[in-house]
């Protein structure tokens, strides 16, 4: 009897160290989170006014001014960044899901993982190399496209994902109504799968919003309104990096504003994520 | 079990209002029929008749190939990757494996509902039964015309009265047996002339079960049926004809009732009174 006793006490202290343990890594793990955005919050929000996001940036010694043409620039380039890495990502992800085990499928999948984990500075010599030099100056173009080749392994894993996980028995009944093979895929299966690819890609979208490498010698930044997809357009990421490193204090607080703008956007864009999935028809219901 | 004996009564009743003499020209013919998964040889030369407006039962153990069999009637089989088909199989005397003859079009014309219930879960309950139709080449129906179709489905398929007043909920929102009941309405708004079901209550409760199963009995009178079914009173019950499939090979067709009390094979008779399986 002793001795179950004595096995039991052993036990709760070692349940209780190791949930400890796992606690505080969970705590440490959104920790970073939480105290880039007090800082943020504390540093950037006095810049932040109607101004910062409706004016231009002002020259140095000049008072107020703001990022609109980082905002908008942003903006765009993640409309292109889409326009490229959307589509192809989820005919990829289609592709793996339905030809599961094929050689050309596995390869890709391979190479798609490699390419998920290319670093995001290669990603923009590359775009530099094909779709700046021979054209000869930088451009917004180059830019969207850099960074939707860094979009398109994420969506098309997670529709790989997402398609997988709908039942190979609601594409049999979809072919036995006599769809064709390619309607089924796209009807019934990618449909149905929709909700989770949705997610998938805004995920996508926030991880490329904050991407500032690439931009680097791609879209390479503008002092001047341009809405012109052919010319070098502004971007939050750039413009937070310009600021920051130059030795202006007033340039300094419209980083921290740009920092907490460029945040905000990636956290709203999370956040309709999250709405997105919890749409009546969504994967997962049926039993 | 008072509801199965009344249902076994009503089939003796109708078995005899319809004596085997007079019994209609077979919908679908197969001759030597053999199917593969990869180097697997799931069906070997079956030779079968399945006569018009009747219930042909196929039974056998797990594995017998049974489901294989049913899969390559509306030309299914063939979706699996490395499933290959030799053999005839003749709808209304055209072989639906012959050059060709689109697979796709077959399958409007032989519709087929699967062991679990599978309703669109993007759909509402209208747009499910109306998916087939949806699917045909010759242009979206008019809507009036839709609306028609899926209420005449439903109706058929028992189900109208249950959800005509929620059509445009989620289909996911039905209980299994009423989703099942789903799959037969819109399997049955394409209008086809045989319906495969391959063992269609084997996920449902018995009261939705029994259900389905006098859904199918009524069926027979206007269309082919062919039920796979791992449950001997359920073939006993619901069918015509019953087939004894075992190790991928049809040992015995017949009149049901004959296959129940007096089988020609000696493995018939063992599987019937429960020896294996």
């Amino acid at each position: 009897m002793a001795g179950v006793a004595r096995t039991l006490k052993r036990r709760r202290i070692v349940n209780a160290v190791m949930l400890a343990v796992f606690v505080g890594a969970a705590v440490l793990a959104v920790l970073p989170l939480i105290f880039i955005f007090l800082h943020l919050l504390k540093l950037g929000i006095g810049s932040l006014s109607w101004d910062f996001f409706t004016k231009m940036p002002k020259p140095v010694g000049e008072a107020g001014g703001g990022l609109a043409n980082a905002i908008s620039g942003t903006l765009i380039l993640i409309g292109l960044a889409s326009a490229v890495g959307l589509p192809i990502g989820v005919g990829a992800g289609l592709f793996l899901a339905e030809q599961k085990g094929s050689k050309l499928a596995n390869g890709v999948r391979f190479l798609s993982d490699v390419l998920n984990g290319l670093p995001s500075i290669v990603m923009g010599i590359f775009a530099w190399q094909f779709l700046v030099r021979p054209v000869g100056h930088f451009s917004a173009l180059a830019g969207g496209a850099a960074l939707g080749a860094m979009m398109i392994p994420m969506v098309a894993r997670t529709t790989e994902e997402m398609v997988g996980i709908v039942p190979v028995a609601l594409g049999e009944a979809a072919l036995a109504l006599g769809y064709p093979r390619w309607r089924t895929s796209l009807a019934i299966v990618l449909r149905t799968a929709s909700a989770g690819i949705v997610t998938g890609a805004l995920v996508a979208i926030a991880r490329i919003a904050g991407e500032t490498a690439p931009l680097l010698f791609t879209a390479f930044g503008n002092q001047f309104w341009s809405l012109s997809l052919r010319q070098p357009i502004a971007a939050l990421p750039l413009q937070i990096f310009s600021y920051a490193i130059s030795p202006y204090d007033s340039w300094h607080s419209l980083a921290w504003a740009g920092a907490l703008v460029l945040i905000a956007l990636i956290f709203i864009i999370s956040l309709i994520a999250r709405v997105a999935t919890r749409s009546r028809f969504s994967t997962g219901g049926g039993d | 079990m008072a509801t199965e004996r009344a249902v076994a009564a009503d089939d003796v009743s109708l078995v005899s209002a319809t004596p085997v003499a007079d019994s209609p020209a077979p919908r679908m013919r197969v001759d030597s029929l053999d199917a593969w998964f990869g180097s697997v040889h799931a069906v070997k030369g079956v030779n079968m008749h399945v006569r018009d407006r009747r219930v042909t039962a196929i039974i056998g153990p797990s594995g017998c190939g049974k489901s294989t069999f049913l899969r390559c009637l509306n030309r299914m089989h063939e979706t699996v990757p490395t499933a290959r088909v030799e053999g005839e199989v003749e709808l209304d005397g055209r072989d639906i494996y012959a050059r060709g003859v689109n697979a796709i079009a077959v399958r409007r014309h032989i519709g087929m509902v699967f062991q679990r219930p599978t309703p669109f879960p993007t759909m509402s309950i209208r747009d499910n039964v109306a998916a087939g139709l949806r699917a045909l080449e010759s242009g979206r129906p008019s809507r009036t015309k839709i609306d028609e179709v899926v209420e005449r489905a439903l109706v058929r398929a028992a189900l109208w009265d249950e959800v005509k007043d929620r059509l445009s909920t989620s289909a996911t929102g039905l209980s299994g047996g009423q989703q099942q009941r789903l799959c037969i309405a819109r399997a049955l708004a394409t209008d086809p002339t045989v319906l495969l079901l391959d063992e269609p209550t084997a996920s449902l409760d018995p009261i939705s079960a029994q259900a389905v199963e006098e859904l199918v009995y009524e069926l027979r009178s206007d269309m082919t049926i062919v039920i796979v079914t791992h449950n001997m009173q359920q073939a006993a019950r619901v069918s015509d004809s019953t087939a004894f499939f075992l190790h991928g090979e049809l040992v015995e067709m017949d009149e049901t009732n004959r296959i129940f009390t007096t089988p020609a094979d000696e493995r018939t008779e063992a599987y019937i009174t429960g020896r294996f399986g």
